[in-house]
């Protein structure tokens, strides 16, 4: 069976981000990074391939994005991906990039397809839900652990207070979050040299339409300052909670 | 023209979000001058549905499930069934678990643009336009929803629950849920503990708490407030306390009222986890720890010192 991970490349997660006239984000000095969700499912990708009771033969990585993005994807090859597929455009919104995922799947028939729950830029936990409806195909999201047994899978995911186990047949979209895989897998020497001479295939994207813009950013506005309270009069700020916020 | 606003139930019952849900949607009719409709999928009593019109459902529409199972798949054909069935111009969700599962997916069948996670009313009806935090909440941006069909999903605890008593109307629909092909093999459901991201009171424990035998304290303050417990990141992947409780930016993103941070030193991403919450109340040894200036109120000293003095305290409150 094949495998497929989308990721994204997001500015490190410790970021301070900042715009240009409100309109875009100022790239000076960021970091670009594997999405921390889509770097788990790459991980735990990896590892169902080395269990050979997964059936897993190929781990490829997708990404939908301009040639700006290569070092991120160098970085999943690096990590052990096999293969990897850029779609070049700049997407316009999560409904672009899912359709563009889309075309990539039917052409190259991946049986299970890995989303990270989240992206850490827009927030919107919308393109792996996206991509599976476009497949037509089921999909499990909040996913925190997930093996094939006998071609089939055995998915546990997040429910209110609890967790489901559950199975779906294959071709089928699993948006993992956090627990899919202890700690993201580090790149060692050995992959990084491996993967300069990975393919990366580059893809034509389709015409798709988005359905959402951006009109503009802004920063939160500032917090107060902190109010403080003596260590030895913890009464005091139970007062505060009480009358001040009235949260007590 | 209607607003639908899908009511998920637990075992048969709303809960506080589900009555978030409706005002909004409430009051999201009111600004494109349709109604609020809401929809629930499976067995719930019409004592039940009926509370749904207290907070200014119009309508409630039901649709018996052809499973038990939660299929992402079959749940959204039928919930974007009824949408075009009733015309309606926005579909509201939250954006928890289900939401988050069914909300993309609706988006794609509907041809509907997707604003996820707001916590606020739009900006503007026309053009559509809605605000929402991105980057984990280190800013935020309108969005302009540009298709004639709307989705959104609606932040917990971010909306207040307006009463607006209507006429109880409940209709039953029936609507082909089609293949399911999700099979549910086991569920373990824990019962009795307030869900974290169900809380008002949150007391949450770092580094500061120094071993995983110190909670005893910790535990007693959330009993004492109703409150649910959490954790920073180090401390789950410690195995201190168990991953559901970590909260921030790759763990839970919780807006409780209250969020006692204790002995969490405030990195950004844990931050991002509760930017949203109104008031956050920070007990650290070091005065110049980031979650300082996240917090309202602030305390300086030693966890395992402050909290017992806190407990104390909450039992005087409570006496009087």
């Amino acid at each position: 069976m094949k495998v497929l991970v989308c990721i994204s490349n997001v500015p490190d997660t410790t970021t301070k981000v900042k715009f240009v006239d409100e309109s875009k984000l100022d790239t000076n000095g960021i970091q670009w990074v594997i999405n921390p969700w889509d770097e788990l499912a790459l991980t735990r990708a990896l590892e169902m391939k080395e269990d050979a009771s997964n059936g897993i033969e190929a781990v490829t990585v997708a990404h939908v994005g301009l040639a700006a993005a290569e070092p991120t994807i160098r970085k999943a090859l690096a990590i052990g991906a096999d293969n990897a597929i850029r779609v070049n455009v700049d997407p316009k919104d999560a409904y672009e990039v899912a359709s563009q995922l889309a075309q990539v799947v039917k052409a190259e028939n991946f049986e299970i397809v890995l989303c990270g729950i989240e992206s850490a830029d827009h927030n919107g936990s919308t393109v792996g839900g996206m991509l599976a409806e476009f497949l037509e195909c089921p999909s499990v999201t909040c996913v925190s652990s997930l093996k094939m047994e006998g071609g089939k899978s055995v998915i546990t995911r997040e429910i209110d207070g609890g967790k489901e186990i559950v199975s779906v047949p294959t071709p089928f979209v699993a948006v993992v979050q956090k627990g899919i895989a202890k700690e993201p897998r580090i790149a060692a020497m050995r992959g990084i040299m491996a993967a300069r001479t990975k393919p990366i295939k580059v893809a034509e994207p389709q015409a798709v339409a988005s359905l959402t813009e951006v009109k503009k950013y802004e920063m939160p506005k500032p917090r107060a300052a902190c109010k403080f309270v003596d260590a030895e009069n913890a009464g005091e700020l139970i007062a505060l909670l009480q009358n001040e916020a009235k949260v007590l | 023209m209607s607003v639908l606003v899908y009511t998920e139930n637990w075992d048969g019952k709303f809960k506080k979000l589900s009555f978030e849900l409706v005002s909004y949607a409430s009051k999201v009719a009111e600004m494109v001058g349709g109604e609020a409709v809401a929809l629930s999928i499976g067995n719930v009593e019409n004592a039940e549905l009926e509370k749904l019109a207290q907070y200014g459902a119009k309508k409630i529409i039901t649709v018996d499930p052809a499973t038990q199972a939660f299929d992402e798949q079959a749940y959204t054909k039928v919930i974007a069934e009824v949408a075009q069935k009733l015309g309606a111009k926005v579909v509201v969700l939250a954006n928890n678990n289900k939401g988050k599962a069914l909300a993309p997916r609706l988006s794609v069948r509907l041809k509907a643009a997707l604003g996820a996670g707001v916590s606020k009313l739009p900006v503007s009806t026309s053009p559509f336009v809605v605000y929402k935090k991105v980057y984990s909440g280190k800013a935020f941006s309108d969005i302009e929803l540009k298709s004639d069909v709307k989705i959104l999903t609606l932040a917990q605890n971010s909306f207040d629950i307006t009463t607006n008593p209507q006429a109880v109307v409940i209709e039953k629909m029936d609507v082909a849920a089609g293949d399911i092909k999700t099979e549910v093999k086991n569920v373990e459901k824990q019962t009795g503990k307030i869900l974290l991201t169900d809380a008002e009171i949150v007391v949450s424990g770092g580094r500061g708490m120094k071993s995983p035998d110190n909670w005893g304290p910790l535990e007693e303050l959330a009993n004492l407030l109703g409150a649910a417990t959490a954790c920073s990141r180090p401390v789950s992947d410690e195995g201190w306390r168990p991953h559901g409780e970590h909260t921030g930016q790759t763990g839970k993103i919780i807006a409780p009222n209250l969020y006692f941070a204790i002995g969490i030193s405030g990195a950004t991403q844990h931050i991002a986890g509760i930017s949203s919450t109104k008031y956050i109340v920070a007990v650290n040894s070091d005065k110049d720890a980031p979650i300082f200036e996240a917090a309202q109120y602030g305390i300086i000293g030693d966890a395992m010192k402050v909290l017992p003095k806190l407990v104390d305290a909450v039992k005087e409150m409570k006496s009087k």
